[in-house]
């Protein structure tokens, strides 16, 4: 097929939709940017997409509790969309908000696959809002959206002040791990777990993103769509006199780990392995 | 019926807000609290069902995996030892945020009985306190008595009927003001009861003009002169005609200016006629161009007083109204950056030593934070930007200053209203939000409600002007509508007043909608309700503009239509209410004529004995508020949202060291960036403010040169804040802080596009005023051509050479190693822009060439601060040697190392590239002050060339900056 298009859904308070749809363009994609009030009112169609993408943000201010009303949305008013978008073998990703939306519409984890809710993002332990940068662990997962990644760490920002990953029980926790469902953990950037700051919000196992059992729906608080150009690296400028300035390639040292080369940024493989899948399996 | 649902976390969840706030409490130096634990309560009006509630609280209202809920009574908080609850509720006519999203899940459920939503915070502190320290926890800490009180059920059932209208409904009365046969004294008595802050003059112009038409003024009418003649609308100050005498040694001088900003601010751009400003100080904020396609915008203001009075609100609506400004710009800016600079008394204040009425400096600092935190986070607009200073004649009157820079396109850049365009007011409901001195209309809020100023009363609500943001440059991509700007100042009666000015305008307030009922004619009009815009639009567009917003549940109403008349004209229900001369509106302002002294103030040098070791001094800098690390703040702001950050405030091998100034990236695949800095210091002014100017305007250029900027394209903003300019000695500064900016600014060749002033900052202890101290903000925003060339201030590799740029003199006074030191001395930093500029140029092509790898400039704290900064930030060592240090006078190893001489740069160059940068800085005075090592220390040799005055290990000094917000 030719280009995947992406749906990009936004709402009131969506932020993050204009990199996010920037990020998937450069791997390939046709992105259309969709309101929610589009699809209730089916102005737009779901099943015209082959991936659906929640961008971060701050949908209905967080009041309630963060994705709380735009999961609702989901479930109560495009319940048949969403799992016909699902069954169809389709790709969903949230990020930030948008894994907060997922995971409290039932969509994610879905172990029992009845939608239920098993987990929740909840307020950071440090009880307020961060921005920083972390390393992330690559797990052994079914995660379609981590399969192809520049190196099993890999560097990015959050920024959120509810991002807490609570599971409903340890149960729940055990199967996570079990079944492979755990696509990235906080780490140092040796790849150990290593508290807070490196894990920025108090996540139980240090989790920070999660994929269901298919592997195609995935929701991760960091931001890949924050570091796919070298710019937006925190020590980019580090870089140059590292190297010869004539020849400036990959840095190798590993406070700058994440910085590969001048091009291309850590998120951007994420959004390429979501673009490949959908041109492959669509 | 009223269903009372609580919520909160299921036992065994750790409840880190409620944890958060034993830490405050802990800070109050009350000790016996073991436990903080808050529950969310929501007072549900309307016809439910007690299944449907169930359903609302399972499925909406709380979150299954952490919380658990009751709609039937409360929590248990008897029997489990001293629990004190304290609940806390809005007031009402206060915006309940929470209130419209609760609605909206509520419908979403298919449930759609409610009428009104009112939420409440209820804490429970455990421990073995007294009732009184319970009290004063929620004074200090919980609520803010001009915006919320302690509450109950019973309270709050009560507040929901205020709200909806049902205690005093509005009944139309057409108020005409008796005033034509007014004497002085009944002006000013009209004028001061009405707060309507119109001096005498004024008033009997007024009452001239009204004699002459042969009617009294309408409420409405009086009351929209007041608005467009206030300070706020016309810088009647700045703009007015002053008398200034100066004394000096030689003896005193005279000048009259007839317009001071024209003559000073506004003639520096009126000078240099760059072809890059596209409009400067016309529009909502100054617009100057950025590539072939866009132009950028910038603008700040203040929003002093009502930070001062409700911090988090205050500061929140101010960041949400300068967003406004360039969403008000042209036909509207998409806002890219925000800037914050904030001064504060100092945190650690003693409580009992605070004058009566004033927040505590701590309780500002944190509220202002959050109100900017909250506010720019969620409306996705990257905060990447400022500065936080602190003295204590800031404690009555902190200032917070907001700025906002936005991208529009170039042939989106200005704007025409056209006679028969419609009024489209889009945003927000109108309520009795910042009223002047109105209180709300209910017999239990005036008992106990403040006397202050109504217009402290705003929270505002980011979602609403995010998605006011998203449809508005929908609707101006289409091109469907003439003309935007935004509800501030005056509300209504500015915004309309000005689109109005050339054509005419007539408006049906009763069109306008409201948040509750009640409201009179002449408050819908002058409220100031947050997040509103107000368009023109063609009358063939308003069916698609319409569409635009209803698609995304933004409101927009037209509520009239400009006309040819030159008149503002506004009915209520078919009543005329006001009918005023646009020309005798805008114009007929008496011109204001005032004086203006300035004596140099009589200070000494201090005689600070020379130490052996400048380690502790050093040390001390680096621990002062003003220098010390403000990643606390910094890590709060989502700086990075938009992906278009390309330098960030943070930076170094571990990302916490200080950056110079920010750069982003707007357009993702464009090269091309933006540079935004920020030039403070008002110890100077306390000297003379003409050099606390020029100080301003040369931290703010040296800051854009030193992350790889150049002054080809750089823009600058003045914002005055100032005490009380009607005495002489306050304006006296004022002026001559005005002459500093125009030298300044016209020997750099930078232009001023947009400003602003905050008069009268000043508070009353024990009948006596204390002013703020004169403070000047400068801010700059550059256009840099490739982002590739930025550089950062920390030290990248061992054995690259330091050199000093820039000379250095004997100007330790204001500084902050006499700060420290409890002195302010007298010899100001000055500038001498000539040799400035032909510094900066030099060192910026040097660093768009590549010889750079860090580059830092030196200000508070001077030479020792700024190398000690690379130095940790970078996480390698230095070497370094004062006596190579370019100097001008007698040598001193103090003054070498803390002066804080302007334009001066600490520049990190490979040791291969010496030559070349040698030969790139020909002319300029430089000097190879040392170099970078690998071992973790700062050493520097004194003067005599042998004994080391300072050495410190990295961990000490970077320990001894990070220490004082640690743990905020």
């Amino acid at each position: 097929m030719g280009r995947p298009r992406v749906v990009i859904l936004r709402a009131a308070g969506t932020n993050c939709d204009r990199e996010t749809a920037f990020a998937f363009e450069e791997v390939g994609a046709k992105t259309d940017s969709v309101h929610i009030n589009q699809l209730v009112r089916g102005e737009k169609e779901l099943n015209n997409y082959q991936i659906l993408a929640i961008p971060g943000g701050f949908t209905y201010g967080d009041d309630i509790a963060s994705g709380k009303l735009l999961a609702n949305e989901l479930r109560y008013k495009l319940e048949d969309e969403v799992k016909r978008f699902i069954s169809s073998g389709k790709l969903i990703i949230g990020i930030c908000n948008g894994f907060q939306v997922l995971v409290k519409a039932g969509l994610l984890p879905n172990l029992n696959s009845g939608f239920q809710i098993e987990a929740t993002l909840t307020l950071n332990n440090s009880a307020r809002f961060e921005d920083r940068w972390v390393y992330l662990k690559r797990m052994h997962s079914r995660c379609i959206w981590t399969k192809d990644l520049p190196d099993d760490i890999i560097y990015l920002p959050v920024a959120h002040g509810e991002g807490r990953f609570i599971a409903r029980d340890e149960t729940l926790l055990r199967l996570l791990d079990s079944e492979g469902l755990i696509a990235f953990k906080y780490s140092d950037k040796e790849g150990n777990s290593a508290g807070y700051p490196a894990n920025p919000n108090g996540s139980i196992e240090d989790i920070a993103g999660i994929c269901d059992q298919t592997g195609r729906i995935f929701g991760l608080m960091p931001h890949p769509e924050r570091h796919i150009h070298y710019t937006q690296h925190p020590r980019w400028t580090r870089l140059r006199s590292f190297c010869d300035s004539e020849n400036i390639g990959f840095g190798g040292q590993a406070s700058l780990r994440g910085l590969r080369n001048l091009k291309e940024g850590d998120g951007l493989a994420i959004f390429r392995n979501g673009v490949i899948y959908a041109k492959k399996m669509l | 019926m009223i269903w009372r649902v609580e919520v909160k976390n299921k036992p065994g969840i750790f409840d880190a807000a409620g944890e958060g706030i034993k830490k405050d409490i802990l800070d109050l130096n009350i000790k016996q609290v073991e436990e903080v634990g808050v529950i969310d309560i929501y007072n549900i009006e309307g016809k439910i069902t007690a299944s449907e509630i169930r359903r609302i609280c399972e499925e909406l209202l709380t979150d299954p995996i952490t919380q658990e809920y009751r709609y039937d009574g409360s929590f248990e908080t008897k029997g489990r030892g001293d629990v004190h609850a304290l609940e806390v509720c809005y007031k009402p006519g206060v915006m309940d945020p929470v209130e419209d999203s609760t609605k909206k899940g509520i419908r979403d459920l298919g449930i759609p009985g409610v009428n009104s939503i009112k939420t409440a915070r209820k804490y429970l502190i455990k421990g073995g306190i007294a009732q009184e320290q319970v009290n004063y926890i929620g004074d200090k800490l919980l609520y803010n008595k001009v915006i919320q009180h302690i509450s109950d059920a019973k309270k709050e059932a009560a507040d929901l009927k205020i709200e909806k209208g049902e205690v005093a409904p509005y009944k139309f009365r057409l108020i005409n003001v008796d005033m034509l046969e007014m004497d002085d004294k009944a002006l000013l008595a009209l004028s001061a009861k009405g707060q309507l802050f119109l001096n005498l003059n004024e008033m009997r112009t007024i009452r001239d003009y009204f004699k002459k038409l042969g009617k009294p003024p309408t409420d409405c009418e009086l009351e929209t002169i007041a608005q467009t003649w206030s300070e706020h609308c016309k810088h009647k100050t700045f703009r007015g005609a002053v008398e200034y005498k100066e004394i000096k040694k030689t003896g005193p001088s005279t000048r009259i200016y007839n317009n001071l900003l024209k003559e000073t601010i506004m003639k520096v751009t009126r000078e240099l006629k760059k072809s890059w400003c596209v409009s400067v100080f016309k529009d909502n904020s100054g617009v100057i161009k950025f590539n072939p396609k866009f132009n950028v915008c910038f603008k700040v203001e203040t929003h002093n007083h009502p930070s001062a009075l409700e911090p988090y609100g205050g500061a929140g609506t101010g960041t949400g109204g300068v967003i406004r400004d360039p969403l008000g710009t042209g036909r509207g800016a998409r806002p890219i950056l925000n800037t914050d600079v904030f001064c504060f008394g100092p945190p650690d204040y003693p409580h009992e030593k605070l004058p009566k009425g004033v927040l505590h400096p701590k309780r500002i600092m944190k509220g202002v934070v959050a109100g900017v935190r909250d506010y720019g986070n969620r409306m996705g607009i990257p905060t990447a930007n400022g500065a936080v200073l602190f003295d204590e004649r800031y404690i009555g009157n902190p200032l917070v200053f907001c700025g906002n820079v936005g991208l529009i396109p170039k042939d989106r850049s200005t704007k025409k209203v056209e006679s028969g365009d419609l009024v489209l007011l889009v945003g927000g409901r109108t309520g009795r939000d910042g009223i002047h001195g109105a209180t709300f209309s209910s017999g239990e809020l005036t008992a106990e409600s403040e006397t202050r100023s109504g217009s402290a009363v705003q929270i505002g609500n980011p979602i609403t002007e995010k998605k006011v943001t998203d449809t508005l440059l929908k609707a101006r991509d289409r091109n469907l509508f003439d003309a935007i700007t935004d509800c501030g100042g005056g509300g209504l009666s500015s915004a309309v007043g000005e689109m109005g000015e050339e054509t005419g305008v007539r408006v049906y307030l009763e069109k306008i909608p409201l948040k509750y009922k009640g409201l009179t004619y002449t408050e819908i009009w002058i409220s100031e309700a947050q997040e509103r815009m107000l368009l023109a639009v063609d009358k063939s567009k308003i069916d698609a503009i319409l569409e635009v917003f209803r698609k995304e549940d933004v409101e927009a109403t037209v509520i009239g239509e400009f006309t040819k008349t030159k008149r503002l004209e506004l009915f209520y229900n078919r009543k005329k209410v006001c009918d005023l001369d646009m020309r005798f509106l805008h114009n007929g302002l008496p011109k204001i004529k005032r004086t203006a002294l300035w004596e140099p103030p009589d200070l000494k040098e201090p005689q600070i004995q020379a130490e052996k070791q400048s380690t502790l001094p050093l040390m001390k800098i680096l621990s002062s508020l003003n220098v010390a690390s403000k990643e606390w703040i910094i890590r709060q702001y989502d700086h990075e949202v938009q992906g278009a950050s390309a330098l960030k405030p943070l930076v170094g091998a571990e990302n916490d060291g200080p950056s110079d100034a920010c750069i982003v990236k707007p357009i993702l695949d464009s090269k091309k960036a933006v540079i935004v800095s920020n030039g403070i210091n008002p110890m100077y002014g306390l000297i003379d403010p003409y050099w606390m100017a020029a100080s301003a305007i040369d931290e703010a250029l040296r800051q854009i040169i030193a992350v790889g900027g150049s002054l080809k394209e750089v823009a600058l903003l003045d914002n005055f804040c100032w005490g009380n300019t009607d005495k002489p000695d306050r304006l006296g500064g004022l002026v001559r802080a005005a002459q500093g900016c125009y030298d300044v600014a016209k020997a750099y060749g930078v232009p001023f596009i947009s400003g602003k002033d905050s008069l009268n900052n000043e508070y009353t202890v024990d009948g006596k005023s204390i002013a703020i101290p004169g403070t000047l903000l400068i801010s700059a925003m550059a256009v840099m051509d490739d982002v590739s060339k930025a550089v950062s201030m920390d030290l990248k590799k061992p054995g690259d050479l330091i050199f000093a740029v820039g000379a250095t003199y004997n100007e330790m006074g204001g500084s902050h190693y006499y700060h420290i030191n409890g002195e302010v001395g007298k010899n100001v930093p000055k500038v001498n822009a000539k040799s400035g500029k032909a510094v900066m140029r030099k060192l910026s092509k040097a660093v768009n060439r590549g010889l750079v790898s860090a580059c830092h400039d030196c200000s508070e704290g001077g030479i020792a601060v700024a190398c000690a900064e690379m130095a940790f930030a970078g996480g390698l060592g230095m070497e370094m040697r004062v006596d190579k240090v370019p100097y001008k006078g007698h040598k001193r190893n103090d003054i070498l190392l803390f002066s804080e001489s302007n334009t001066r740069f600490i520049v990190e160059v490979p040791r291969k590239l010496k030559k070349k940068f040698r030969k790139a800085m020909k002319g300029a005075p430089i000097g190879l002050i040392g170099e970078v090592t690998k071992e973790e220390r700062f050493r520097v040799t004194g003067i005599d060339g042998k004994s080391a005055v300072i050495d410190a290990g990295l961990k000490e000094l970077k320990d001894a900056w990070q220490r004082p917000f640690k743990g905020f």
